[in-house]
């Protein structure tokens, strides 16, 4: 498999494994009951789109439970991951923010990816699509509620969409070998996500009655896809390695 | 209810929510659900939402998660009306009327006869 279908697959696996377990976190701790079990449950969903995405990445030497070992052994730094996933839940509002926008761009990418040449990646698109429209109904109804609910709840909204900006835009930062896999017919490429993703949520944006802010003045937070992670990422990840980490041969 | 863990902070749900109007505050919403088109929605359950449109998204998480469906159906608990059990004893019938009564009919038994001679064993 060439760099850039690695990279490919490395960072869209990486960041459904880690936005999906930063999103179970509020499993116990959700606003009310029903939203804690579709949380938690959207939060599942991402880490099963990720363990799809891992098993497509040959093993080296034929190493066994390769898959995990991404997931769970991998050095920090060899993580592809967006900053926008590592961020910490600050408060439902900022989870909410970030789901809508990170689904957002998922939907689509995966919507690109249902022409991909790369037959395990059409696949995968085609199997999960049904999943990831139902985490952006979920996103959008939240976003339209909690907009047009209270002067508090629109304020937080706002708020939490212009801190997150910046970071969400940093999800389409380009990394080695992406002409390649653009040019084999893999992906369409990040800049043109990137486009498809901004018309989206304008419109998304602009009908729950927020205010979008002037993008093309956000410097977006890249460097998580060419080895600067996030701050957040290494205490999050030695914190989902805790158990593997006092036995990393035992066997399950 | 309070939950037990200091760290968890819910919404206290209001009882009487029938009485508020919509978007006002969580209100309970029936789940029905589809098995596959043609069928009837059946009843599941009851979740709490703020509106119909978030009353469907956990309603889909909830109970269409354990088992397949098609289709889902929410209503306002509010907006079923019903008769009480109070009044119950309207449904009991004063002389026999087991002939309007779907299972009476004879045709049953003739059903069953075929049935049975046409079953290979």
């Amino acid at each position: 498999m060439n760099l850039g279908l690695t990279n490919f697959i490395l960072k869209t696996a990486d960041d459904s494994f880690i936005v999906g377990h930063r999103n179970s976190e509020w499993t116990g701790f959700g606003p009310f009951m029903e939203e804690d079990i579709a949380f938690a449950s959207m939060a599942q969903d991402k880490i099963g789109h990720a363990w799809e995405l891992y098993k497509l990445i040959p093993a080296p030497n034929d190493q066994q439970n390769y898959a995990e070992w991404l997931a769970f052994q991998r050095p920090v730094s060899d993580f592809k991951v967006a900053h926008l996933a590592a961020l910490p839940n600050e408060g439902y509002d900022f989870s909410l923010i970030r789901h809508f926008l990170f689904d957002h761009a998922e939907y689509l990418r995966y919507e690109m990816l249902l022409s991909s040449s790369f037959e395990p990646l059409s696949h995968l698109a085609k199997k999960i699509k049904g999943e990831l429209k139902f985490h952006t109904m979920h996103a959008e109804t939240f976003l339209f509620q909690l907009a047009n609910g209270s002067v508090e709840s629109k304020a937080r909204m706002q708020a939490a969409l212009n801190y997150t900006l910046p970071f969400a835009l940093g999800l389409f930062e380009t990394y080695e070998g992406e002409q390649e896999i653009i040019n084999a017919g893999v992906f369409e490429g990040e800049e043109a996500l990137k486009k498809k993703w901004i018309q989206r949520i304008t419109a998304l944006i602009n009908e729950a009655g927020l205010t979008l802010p002037d993008l093309n003045t956000i410097e977006p937070v890249f460097g998580g896809r060419n080895g600067y992670p996030s701050e957040h990422l290494a205490p999050l990840l030695a914190e989902m390695r805790e158990v593997i980490a006092l036995d990393p041969n035992a066997e399950w | 209810m309070k939950s037990f863990d200091p760290r968890v902070n819910r919404i206290e749900p209001i009882e009487t929510a029938t009485e508020l109007q919509l978007g006002e505050s969580w209100q309970p919403f029936e789940v029905f659900h589809q098995k596959k088109r043609g069928d009837h929605h059946i009843h599941v359950g009851s979740v709490r939402a703020a509106n119909a449109a978030q009353a469907l998204l956990f309603a889909k998480e909830q109970y269409g998660r354990r088992q397949h469906c098609v289709n889902m159906w929410v209503v306002r608990s509010a907006d079923i009306a019903s008769f009480t059990y109070e009044d119950a004893d309207i449904f009991e019938t004063a002389i026999d009327k087991e002939y309007r009564e779907a299972y009476g009919f004879k045709v049953r038994d003739k059903i069953n006869a075929y049935k049975k001679k046409n079953t290979t064993i």
